[in-house]
């Protein structure tokens, strides 16, 4: 492209002047030339979806004036059944989507290719999961589809994201063939910057209206029907197939020509393979996406200090025109390294790489180089999974090709030991401008820090003549995670496609994280670091930790304090610093003149709470005043260093893999880890989340024991096990620590003890141990057995902790399926990085106390995939004997089956070992053999001694020497029942999974499904799911859901022989407990829906219990079990747990945002709602009275 | 028969107003009363807390989770303003002026000097005929004299009158030292009518839970007594509009209030126990009552028995106490 992006602010520019992210920039294209829209949530493409569905809510028009209707499908693969269909039918469809969701369409892609029905669709690239899931971005989705038959564009901005979406729309109206645009995600997708925007005049003028007409001509209709879809036979199949190629034929020419008509319209031209750098490059870099750019900006570079290199970015890779390529390649080109963002084991090269060189032999065999040497051609793979790509590696790249034998194969941005593959990068090679600001911002999420940088870029974007841009890294926790912010801002457009390594500006909006992280690290000498911290100038100092220390004083930076904390409170902003940081950073960073920049945020500040009243208006003005009469340059010493040192990322008691890879990669040096450091096969250890002392809790639950009635309860609700419960006999309190609380244990006949501990370093203070406390000060109500209390320093509860750990765990076979009884048991899930007052954990928690030494868990992705299983830590823990939970994540789709297959394998090694066993009746003694064969298992005691027995036998057939008692020891274990779960949330089972689910509860296999049911997409930020209840306002139903919610435990009741249950924990924990005990023990398919409270609700998390409670209570979530082992009993097989209803169903809907974000549909859903639950819990009670015959096909 | 009086400066057909309650929130209702004959309604509270929580709320619990996770930047749509229940409550104005002819009067419930005051503003934009400052005001600083209490109120007062130019009631409670001089304080800053008096929600005790529940009482005729005597006091010496609320059942203690000085009276308990249409009956009865007893107009009914007019002035002063005293030892 010859002008990227903006770059002559003219009074027209500005006014086409946004900043906003390539899924933004796109989906406003997008939007304004479809009809319709199918659409499915999946990271990092679901705001474009989101953006869609917003604006059609709210009535926005597209190009010709008709509001497109968007509906949302059950799966990808549904997605792209209704847009072939929407295809065939003559409308203008599009779709948004990525990774996995891109191969669920693969069948269809090829359909729709097949029969050249026109559209384009977006896809923000990511990563396939292969030996881990990655959210991340990376080629490997979209290089999938490259057999599909679509054209492909692919993009490397948010600006050029805008402009090939625009010029893909156009394009595959002419050419008939269908378009794939994609752009890297996240580093694309998700990257904030000024662009200019794409007017509904350059779109009129660029889609062709006979094009349209001409489609429409071709859809199916009965009014002049043809038919589509047949099934051709050898004798044809071939040659039809074949009648395709002059269409793809005409794709370049086609997008070429509407690529010339773009630029006439907007001075941007692209070109089939652009080229950029000297012309008489001798060495040359190919590549596709975000990472062109850098290779760009580096031979830029490199060419200004006397260097020949340039780039070809293909930006039409599909169909790949070897003459336009040709065209583009200088021919001066001597070493080419193409750069593929993807991996194909096996393979001769990765794709692009292998098209090069079919494109370079072919030219050459036709005659058509111009390349005045035979170059050489090397390929290389670079940024898997959003790793970084910086200039230092795209230097190495063009270093490489310098050599006489450059690397083939060769890898970049890591240290491969194993293979030898990597290309070593000068971590030092720095080539950003002086004159671009370069600021990071290292925040806590709910501080309102990446808002905050989001304003700013605005206002400097939109407000001045000034290029900005933002990227912005998450934690991948959901309760106390980090942010950093990377913005760049500078006089001409940002080419710089990377994470700022060298910053002039280093803000720090939590003190906590210099004791964790090296913050400093990217502060260049003579840079400014600005300081959230309560120490004022004179005394900040000591408090450094002595690397801070060492780091300020050694690149002499600027320092800078404020107390952001005591501004934010005294202005009543709670923990929401954002504004202040923000506006101490325009004070001191320059990036804009002082009082300019005060003036901007002020106005920002009007346009937010200008509603609100001059009165909060002012109050936000007087913080962002405060922040500046509370801002000060802290003196800095000549020389170092008095602080402490920064404490160890883990324990010294950590396992040695803890502290070498866990710590590493906690303390945000991962990308340091070099390749021999991981297992080929993606395995990991359990259990390392305990070695994470994260210390979140402002507060921490106190407990006190002389008002503790001992219930438990409050082990129960808590959703990181961070409180828990022991008793023990008195000796075990030898050598406690001070201050080490018990109280005589209520029930126990030999003076045993009872302790209440809380986790002080993994507590997130969500308080809902304190709300389910139901013992009170019989004096002072106000007075519960657990508190809420201020503890600043730890130690002394960290050491009691300790030593509460150490304390024996109750033998498992004593315990009972009671809530009080069953919370002694060891958890064997802790400190996930679930969200605080999460409303999912306690179940699985309460399921590895339950079954957690014979657990296997397969878990569908979404949020309890990424708290149960995202690195860096792992909360799936083994117990003493090191028996625990065996967890794993497959797909989305296809967890019901994935775990059926756990069950079947299982099974048949379980059915080996026995038929093995039958054999070693003489040796290992009919009794042994008998009493294996025949333990019924039911419950923990009958686990434990199926074990000893189990223990026998190995002791029995090591002493016989023969090959089949080896394959006996091999499957011994499996003579003990495992317990199979298949764990995942409504989108799952309600809707992607749910062919699977229903396939899996009809086989009558012994597997038992957990349904965390928050009624939405939590992960992917709240999008409505069939679980989402009527009149429930989520993404993808703006104006509130307009159906009931399906009942997944009627449908899967009509099988007979399924049990399956309704469970809410915070309305009634000993049905929940009575739930997994019987789910546990029946000898067949179950089904377990457990009411989840979330974020996505729209209230304080702590009300959860009590919400679930009104959920229950005003028959909402009515609490059932159906368990068809009471048909034998002649009885019927549901049961209804909670009573009638005690309170209308308002009373609980009105307590949640979702259900009041549309005040004026409110009244009617709410009554339209009481009706649908009058007439549900009557069609309950009336089932409860029938007794179901025996259903065929009875449970084995 | 003239039925008709003026309250705030508005002309009203009769003396019957429904007080602010739960059927203020339903159109139907709002309707329902109407058709029954009230001559206007007073709209449910909006309570300066929820003003405040709301916003606090919303950056705490929804805001909060916002930008802090890689997958998703919020976990519900954008709303373009946060505060659901003001913008609930401005709504209902809007949609009550339009459903019915008869004057809407809203209800702010504060006792602050906060941002809160400047939703009277927007209140008065929907379409509000006149704002009734519900002041519930419930002093629990030992260290606060009696006379800051007071001056608390007029500060308020003072300031929501320059946010509006509708008509301003307060509502008060019977907890002032000095009822007359207050009541005095206020006129002369402006406000516009007297509602008298708050019924102060009683909370209950719950002795299992050993919690503190929400408990609301409907209110009965007996209640009316304390009405009227400061009624008869205050309308005889403070010139302004007097409503009275709480313990107005039936047709007679309508006649009772008025004759005491009010100029409307509002209904609630007995409309929450009887229903909206309650109404028809007790203004007919009322009507009839007048009739059979001559008097032409409410006008004329108007203060007969308050402190200037009652046959027995002392009746609502001290000697009544001591009357009553002594008639329980006989």
């Amino acid at each position: 492209m010859s002008s990227g992006t903006i770059d002559t602010p003219t009074k027209e520019n500005l006014a086409l002047a946004a900043t906003v992210d390539a899924n933004e920039a796109v989906a406003s294209v997008a939007y304004r030339l479809s009809e319709t829209i199918a659409i499915y949530p999946i990271t990092p493409s679901s705001p474009m979806a989101e953006s869609c569905d917003e604006w059609s809510a709210k009535g926005k028009p597209n190009l010709w004036g008709s509001k497109p209707d968007i509906i949302e499908m059950q799966s990808e693969g549904g997605v792209a059944g209704a847009l072939h269909g929407m295809l065939q039918t003559g409308a203008l469809a599009t779709t948004f989507t990525a990774s996995q969701g891109l191969l669920l369409m693969i069948p269809n892609l090829y359909k729709i290719a097949g029969e050249l029905l026109p559209f384009c669709f977006h896809v923000t690239a990511r990563t396939l999961a292969t030996h881990a899931l990655s959210i991340f971005g990376d080629q490997s989705d979209v290089m999938a589809c490259r057999g599909a038959g679509l054209a492909m564009l692919a993009s490397n901005s948010a600006q050029e994201a805008a402009d090939l979406a625009c010029i893909g729309h156009a394009a595959t109206l002419v050419a008939r063939v269908p378009f794939m645009h994609f752009f890297d995600g996240f580093r694309t997708s998700h990257e904030v910057s000024k662009i200019r925007q794409i007017d509904d005049s350059v779109l009129q003028a660029m889609i062709s209206e006979k094009a349209i007409r001409e489609y429409r001509a071709r859809s199916l209709t009965p009014d002049h029907p043809a038919i589509r879809g047949t099934a051709q036979n050898p004798d044809v199949f071939f040659q039809a197939r074949e009648a395709c190629n002059p269409f793809y034929e005409a794709v370049p020419g086609v997008v070429q020509a509407h690529m010339d008509r773009f630029a006439q319209l907007t001075g941007r031209q692209y070109e089939l393979f652009d080229y950029a750098g000297h012309p008489e490059a001798t060495r040359i870099i190919i590549a596709m996406g975000s990472g062109a750019e850098t290779c760009e900006e580096t031979a830029a570079w490199l060419n200004a200090n006397g260097e020949k290199t340039g780039v070809i970015k293909v930006r039409l890779y599909r169909p790949f025109s070897i003459t336009d390529f040709i065209r583009a390649l200088p021919q001066t080109a001597r070493s080419i390294a193409v750069l593929d963002r993807t991996k194909e084991p096996g393979a001769l090269g990765e794709p692009l790489y292998l098209d090069v060189v079919a494109a370079l032999a072919e030219a050459r065999a036709a005659g058509l180089s111009r390349l005045e040497c035979e170059p050489v051609v090397i390929g290389g793979r670079y940024g898997l999974g959003s790793k970084e790509f910086d200039p230092a590696m795209a230097k190495a790249v063009f270093e490489e090709l310098r050599r006489e034998r450059p690397k083939h194969h060769f890898t970049v941005g890591i240290t491969d030991d194993v293979s030898g593959a990597s290309l070593s990068v000068d971590p030092h090679f720095d080539i950003e401008p002086d004159d671009v600001v370069r600021a990071v911002f290292y925040g806590l999420g709910a501080d309102g820090t990446v808002g905050a940088n989001k304003n700013s870029i605005k206002i400097i974007g939109e407000e001045t003549d000034n290029f900005a841009q933002g990227y912005f890294v998450y934690d991948s926790k959901k309760s106390g995670a980090m942010t950093i912010s990377h913005l760049r801002f500078g006089p001409r457009p940002i080419g710089s496609h990377y994470l700022i390594k060298r910053a002039n500006f280093v803000a720090c909006h939590q003190p906590q994280f210099l004791e964790r992280y090296d913050v400093l690290e990217p502060a260049i000498p003579g840079g400014v670091f600005l300081l959230n911290t309560p120490h004022g100038p004179e005394k900040v100092w000591e408090h450094l930790p002595r690397e801070a220390q060492a780091q300020i004083v050694g690149k002499r930076l600027r320092f800078y304090v404020i107390d952001a904390d005591s501004v934010a409170r005294a202005a009543g902003a709670g923990r929401r610093i954002n504004t202040i940081m923000q506006t101490c950073f325009f004070a001191i960073s320059g990036v804009l003149p002082r009082e300019e920049a005060i003036a901007q945020i002020k106005k920002a500040i009007r346009k937010t709470y200008g509603r609100k009243g001059e009165q909060v208006v002012a109050q936000n003005f007087a913080a962002v005043d405060a922040a500046l009469a509370g801002l000060y340059e802290v003196p800095v010493p000549d020389a170092p260093c008095d602080g402490h040192a920064m404490p160890p990322v883990v324990a010294d008691a950590a396992p040695e893999m803890v502290k070498r890879l866990t710590a590493t990669m906690l303390a945000g040096k991962g990308d340091l880890l070099p390749v021999s450091a991981f297992t080929p096969d993606g395995t990991w250890p359990i259990g390392t989340a305990r070695w994470e002392k994260r210390n979140i809790a402002d507060r921490l639950p106190v407990w006190e024991s002389a008002l503790c009635i001992q219930c438990n309860k409050c082990v129960f609700v808590c959703p990181h096990a961070a409180i828990r419960a022991k008793h023990y006999s008195a000796p075990a309190l030898d050598g406690a620590p001070e201050g080490f609380l018990s109280t005589k244990f209520r029930g126990s006949a030999n003076g045993d003890l009872y302790t209440l501990q809380v986790a002080p370093e993994d507590c997130t203070g969500c308080t809902l141990c304190v709300t389910v406390c139901p013992a009170k000060d019989k004096s002072n109500a106000s007075r519960k057995a657990i508190n809420m209390a201020f503890i600043p320093e730890r130690e002394k509860e960290r050491k009691q902790y300790d030593f509460f750990l150490a304390l024996p765990n109750p033998d498992p076979a004593t315990l009972k399926p009671e809530v009080k009884s069953i919370q002694f048991a060891e958890p064997l899930f802790e400190y996930s990085g679930a969200c605080a007052g999460c409303g999912e954990t306690p179940y699985l928690k309460l399921l590895t106390q339950m079954y957690g030494d014979r657990l296997l868990i397969a878990n569908a992705t979404g949020c309890s995939s990424i708290y149960g299983g995202n690195l860096p830590t792992t909360p799936y823990c083994a117990n003493s004997e090191g028996r625990g939970p065996a967890w794993s994540n497959s797909l989305f789709e296809d967890n019901a089956e994935y775990g059926l297959g756990f069950r079947f394998a299982v099974d048949k090694q379980m059915g080996i070992a026995r038929e093995l066993l039958t054999r070693f009746a003489p040796q290992a003694g009919d009794s042994l053999v008998r009493a294996l064969l025949d333990a019924p298992q039911k419950d923990t005691r009958g686990i434990f001694e199926q074990r000893e027995r189990v223990s026998e036998l190995r002791r029995r057939l090591a002493t016989i020497d023969r090959e089949d008692a080896r394959r006996l020891e091999d499957v011994a274990d499996f003579l003990v029942r495992k317990s199979v779960w298949i764990v995942g949330g409504d989108g799952w089972a309600y809707d992607i999974g749910y062919g699977g689910l229903d396939h899996v509860i009809s086989t009558g296999l012994d597997v038992n499904i957990l349904v965390l049911d928050t009624e939405v997409y939590s992960n992917t930020g709240g999008q409505m799911s069939k679980s989402t209840p009527f009149g429930a306002t989520a993404k993808f139903a703006m104006a509130g859901k307009r159906r009931p919610k399906k009942d997944l435990g009627l449908m899967a009741m009509t099988y007979g022989n399924v049990y399956v249950a309704r469970a809410a924990f915070g309305a009634k924990d000993s049905q929940t407990v009575k739930v997994f005990d019987e789910a546990g023990s029946y000898d067949g398919p179950s089904l377990v829906i457990a009411y989840s409270h979330c974020i996505a609700h729209g209230y304080a998390m702590q009300q959860g219990l009590e919400q679930q409670r009104l959920a229950v209570d005003s028959g909402t979530w009515p609490l059932f079990r159906f368990d068809p082992r009471r048909v034998a009993e002649g009885k019927a097989p549901l049961q209804l747990d909670s009573g009638p209803p005690k309170v209308p169903v308002k009373d609980y809907l009105r307590n949640e945002l979702r259900f009041r974000m549309k005040p004026e549909a409110a009244p009617a859903f709410e009554e339209a709602d009481q009706k649908q639950v009058d007439a549900r819990v009557a069609l309950y009670n009336k089932l409860a009275t029938i007794g179901a015959p025996q259903a065929p096909g009875e449970p084995r | 028969m003239d039925l008709s009086t003026r309250y705030l400066g508005l002309h009203l057909q009769n003396p019957f107003i429904a007080g602010a309650s739960p059927l203020g929130h339903n159109l139907d209702s709002i309707r329902r009363i109407e058709d029954a004959g009230a001559a206007a309604i007073v709209l449910p509270s909006l309570f300066e807390e929820q003003i405040a929580l709301e916003k606090r709320a919303r950056e705490t619990h929804i805001d909060a989770h916002n930008e802090t996770f890689v997958e998703a930047a919020s976990f519900l749509p954008t709303v373009d303003d946060f505060d659901r229940s003001c913008d609930d409550y401005l709504q209902l104005i809007a949609m009550a002026k339009q459903a019915v002819a008869i004057p809407i009067i809203a209800s702010l419930n504060g006792i602050t000097d906060g941002g809160w005051l400047s939703y009277a503003q927007l209140i008065e934009r929907s379409g509000a005929n006149a704002l009734e400052l519900n002041y519930y005001d419930l002093p629990s600083d030992p260290d606060e004299p009696g006379h800051f209490v007071e001056q608390r109120t007029l500060d308020l007062v003072r300031k929501l009158r320059t946010e509006i130019r509708i008509p301003l009631a307060i509502k008060l409670s019977p907890f002032f030292s000095s009822l007359p001089n207050f009541v005095q304080l206020l006129v002369s800053l402006g406000v516009n009518g007297v509602v008298i008096f708050n019924r102060f929600y009683q909370p209950d005790i719950d002795i299992e839970e050993l919690d503190v529940k929400p408990h609301l009482e409907l209110s009965s005729p007996s209640e009316l007594r304390l009405r009227l005597r400061w009624l008869a006091i205050l309308s005889a010496r403070i010139q302004t509009s007097y409503a009275v609320t709480g313990g107005v059942h039936s047709a007679t203690d309508a006649v009772r209030a008025i004759m005491a000085g009010a100029d409307a009276v509002q209904m609630v308990s007995a409309l929450l126990r009887y229903g909206p249409d309650h109404l028809r009956n007790v203004i007919a009865e009322f009507a009839e009552w007048l009739g059979a007893h001559d008097y032409e107009s409410v006008a004329q009914l108007r203060g007969a028995m308050n402190l200037k007019h009652s046959p027995d002035p002392t009746g609502f002063e001290r000697a009544n106490y001591l009357r009553v005293l002594q008639g329980w030892q006989v």
